[in-house]
């Protein structure tokens, strides 16, 4: 394969992960308030991301710092094309990682408080921008962005009530499933919606034939997602958070169809593309590091395998 | 006002703040690693109460840094882009080798660390910390191998106006990074040595205050405070000898602002060095810059006339007062620091107790070198001015095109805002931790073995998932 359509892949692979895995640390951020009735449980609903919520934003820095080595000119016409939003996607990502990191060292229910009104804020606005911009740079029209939000938002909030089924014992637990339920009504229109738009909006023509593999990736999404809410239903927990969790996945895949392969509107790939000599050296790099911080992420989900508890103190 | 005022201001600002919590991170880090160590090697129990006590505040800190630093990243290409599409080909490689190689580290363990208490073996949750700080030193050097090359920039060329990579290895090699990446880091220790020492004195103070019968002086400040007193020392002569090298630096690479960070107008043979405008020690300057007493040192006008007939008319000087004060700020805060750690080896060598009077100078050790190392980079960014990529890009051509004013005042003032309010938070939150003091060990937390309640509960059994 030709190195900048590797490194194409390369940042889709990075931006998937990210959504993936900070699809659920959204959806539980946001979930946390309706889920528990109190402390202990507030403690047990956001303990199921605490230990890794901060290495899946890595995932986002990474994938923009790819961008910004690989292709300078995408990073930088997306990120002043996109400005106030971005703005605001960094507003959220502040105030939600200081609300986890300190709600566990406040003293005050009132601080507390703060601190869960930062996570819930920072959540909502992130999943339900990075949707709208995404939507936006492929349609460019303020509907599409306000359906590509909605969906991006919805499905956020039933993958991470999904993942608070996974990870939960006791009421919090039913009380996850049934949240899944209910953001099932909008995540599942919301996403034949979004989803059907993302081979129409990457062919110009929106005929089958035009983008067959977009096609394909855009309804496995929409199929995935819905067994992912069918299996919640059945209480099969782990199989439901595959399925959303591939949902997502290909849902990103086919995004980055559509954006192959001019990322930006008048700007293509082999256009942004930096030199080759920059693009094989971070390549030999990146295939050394990249299994050694899979492996270790990975085995981070591995230790906090287990259920939790709301403690009662 | 244009964008282009904003958006400086906006990185100043920005970075600024930033840098206010990266030293503690990187220092604090290792600090507490190495109480943990200790408490790993000895079994005393005042470590374990040191290490969660120091813990607290190093992960309160390390909150600000993570969340500050996303901001950093997301601006090169807000209000920079065409900085960024100038030198991405170079610039973005460390960035990203950055997030690949040390943020995963830092950002993974530490989640570990945090939560693994009573889940992972002991030896292996030390080797959690371990891994989170190195990852944090291994993240300074390559963004300081990043900004390294916009002064001194090496192994690339020049292609259809685009910076392209052609030695990834002089980059990294680069002979500015090797002096600022041991000058920034010494220096993050000496700040973080200053944080213990502060924190220990005020300790130290309130305990005499409170237990003036004399309880046997057994304090178990005291082997803080001395660990701190040696990290700093030792991190001191780091800086010194480094930033010595970066002056020699300075005097090949980029001569005008050794010229502003002296306040010398013309070039002259054998310079003076003037510590305050008005006071003049003869050849000093030649001496510092070369290590020669009669080297010639070249001069803010000559150089300006000499730039101008080289790139072209316009103004090469950067904020002259502002470069020549923070040059001295630095140098003088962050040494007063160092003095005050060696004076304190030497008063409490061999189980001397630590004078009352001490202990109070010790909390000027927490502004001091903060103060000092801001002013390292005010002078280091300012200095380097009209320039983003010195004698390559101008930063007035770096700014993004298609940004205007209105869009970079709002983000402006929205980030400043934001970050003022989280400043106060911080601060309060610190304080109040600091004041409480390390808490005791309750003897079941961290010494059960990774068995809990949770573990065996019934509904845990219910049925096989996926990942748990
Ligand atoms: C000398 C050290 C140093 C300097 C000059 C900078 N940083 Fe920084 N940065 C760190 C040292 C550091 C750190 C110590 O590694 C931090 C602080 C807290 C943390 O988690 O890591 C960090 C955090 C941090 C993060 C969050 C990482 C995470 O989520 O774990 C990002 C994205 C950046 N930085 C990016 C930048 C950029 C783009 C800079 C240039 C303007 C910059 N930093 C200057
Ligand atoms: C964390 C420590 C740093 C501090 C405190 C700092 C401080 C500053 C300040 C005060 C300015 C504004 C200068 C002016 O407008 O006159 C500036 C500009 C700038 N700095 Fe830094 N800087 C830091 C690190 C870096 C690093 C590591 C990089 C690159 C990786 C960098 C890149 C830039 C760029 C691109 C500008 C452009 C804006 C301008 O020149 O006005 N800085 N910095
Ligand atoms: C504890 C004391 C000190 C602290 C905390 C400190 C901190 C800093 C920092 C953070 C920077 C910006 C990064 C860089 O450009 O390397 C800097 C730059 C610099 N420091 Fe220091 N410094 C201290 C003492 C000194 C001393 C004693 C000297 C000289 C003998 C010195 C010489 C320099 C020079 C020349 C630069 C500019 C380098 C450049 O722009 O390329 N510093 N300092």
């Amino acid at each position: 394969m030709e190195l900048t359509t590797f490194w194409f892949a390369v940042i889709a692979f990075l931006w998937t992960g990210y959504f993936v895995l900070e699809g659920f640390d959204f959806g539980v951020g946001m979930l946390a308030p309706a889920l528990a009735r109190n402390e202990a449980e507030r403690k047990q609903v956001l303990g199921t991301i605490g230990p890794v919520w901060d290495g899946n934003e890595v995932w986002l820095i990474t994938a923009v710092g790819a961008m910004f080595a690989a292709f300078p000119a995408w990073y930088a016409g997306l990120l002043s094309e996109f400005y106030l939003p971005i703005v605001l996607v960094l507003v959220g990502l502040i105030v939600r990682g200081v609300g986890l990191e300190w709600r566990g060292k406040v003293r005050h229910a009132s601080d507390r408080a703060w601190c869960d009104l930062g996570v819930l804020v920072g959540s909502a606005l992130p999943a339900f921008l990075w949707g709208a911009i995404f939507a936006d740079l492929l349609r460019s029209s303020a509907t599409a962005a306000l359906v590509g939000g909605v969906f991006s938002l919805s499905v956020c909030v039933l993958h991470g009530a999904v993942f608070v089924a996974l990870k939960t014992t006791g009421p919090v637990r039913s009380r996850a499933r049934r949240a899944a339920m209910i953001a099932s009504a909008v995540a599942l229109p919301a996403a034949v919606a979004a989803l059907s738009h993302i081979p129409v909006a990457g062919t110009a023509i929106g005929a089958w034939s035009a983008a067959p593999w977009l096609w394909a990736g855009a309804l496995a999404a929409m199929a995935a997602l819905a067994a992912g809410v069918a299996l919640t239903w059945r209480g099969r927990d782990g199989w439901a958070f595959a399925a959303t969790a591939s949902s997502i996945a290909l849902g990103a895949a086919a995004l980055f169809g559509a954006l192959w392969p001019a990322p930006l509107p008048g700007l293509t790939v082999a256009e942004a593309a930096s030199g080759p000599y920059t693009l094989s050296v971070l390549t030999w790099i990146g295939l050394v590091a990249l299994p050694f911080v899979l492996g270790y992420q990975a085995w981070s989900y591995w230790v906090f395998r287990r259920r939790l508890v709301a403690e009662v103190s | 006002m244009e964008a282009l005022d904003l958006a400086r201001w906006q990185f100043g600002v920005t970075t600024v703040y930033h840098f206010l919590f990266v030293p503690l991170t990187i220092g604090l880090g290792v600090f507490v690693a190495g109480l943990q160590t200790a408490w790993h090697r000895t079994g005393k129990e005042h470590y374990l109460r040191l290490t969660k006590f120091f813990g607290k505040l190093f992960l309160i800190n390390f909150a600000m840094g993570v969340v500050t630093g996303i901001v950093q990243e997301f601006q090169f290409g807000m209000n920079w882009s065409e900085y960024s599409i100038f030198v991405g080909d170079v610039f973005g490689a460390p960035l990203a080798l950055e997030a690949l190689l040390a943020f995963f580290l830092e950002s993974t363990f530490i989640g570990l660390w945090i939560f693994g208490w009573d889940r992972l073996p002991k030896r292996v949750h030390l080797a959690t910390i371990w891994a989170a700080v190195i990852g944090s030193n291994l993240s300074a050097y390559f963004i300081l191998a990043a900004n390294a090359w916009m002064k001194h920039p090496v192994g690339y060329e020049v292609v259809d106006g685009k910076a392209r990579m052609t030695d990834l290895w002089a980059v990294l090699t680069n002979s500015t990074a090797l002096a600022q990446v041991p000058h920034v880091i010494a220096g993050a220790f000496v700040v973080a040595g200053g944080f213990v020492l502060a924190v220990c004195g005020y300790h130290l103070l309130r305990e005499r205050r409170t237990a003036s019968d004399g309880t046997g002086g057994a304090s178990v400040w005291r082997t803080p405070m001395r660990a701190a007193l040696l990290m700093t020392a030792i991190a001191g002569i780091l800086v010194a000898g480094s930033g010595d090298m970066s002056a020699r630096l300075l005097y090949e690479q980029q001569p005008m602002k050794l010229a502003a960070a002296e306040g010398l107008r013309h070039d002259t043979a054998g310079a003076p060095f003037s510590p305050v405008p008005g006071l003049e020690v003869p050849q000093l300057l030649s001496l510092l810059s070369t290590h020669d007493p009669n080297a010639v040192v070249q001069g803010t006008e000559d150089l300006q006339a000499r730039y101008a007939e080289r790139f072209g008319p316009g103004d090469y000087r950067p904020n002259l007062p502002v470069v020549f004060w923070s040059f001295r700020v630095m140098i003088v805060f962050g040494l007063s620091t160092v003095a005050l750690s060696v004076l304190g080896l030497w008063l409490t060598r061999r189980r001397r107790e630590v004078p009352g009077w001490f202990a109070r100078a010790c909390v000027l050790a927490l502004p001091l070198p903060t103060i000092a190392v801001i002013s390292g980079w005010l002078l280091s960014e300012i200095g380097r001015q009209p320039w983003t990529v010195q004698g390559e890009l101008l930063t007035a051509a770096s700014v993004s095109p298609g940004v205007s004013l209105a869009e970079v005042a709002v983000s402006l003032a929205v980030f400043t805002a934001l970050y003022g309010v989280l400043a106060l938070a911080e601060v309060v939150l610190l304080t109040r931790h600091v004041k409480a003091g390390p808490e005791p060990v309750t003897p079941a937390a961290p010494l059960t073995p990774p068995s809990r309640g949770d573990d065996e509960s019934a509904d845990a059994r219910l049925q096989p998932t996926l990942m748990y």
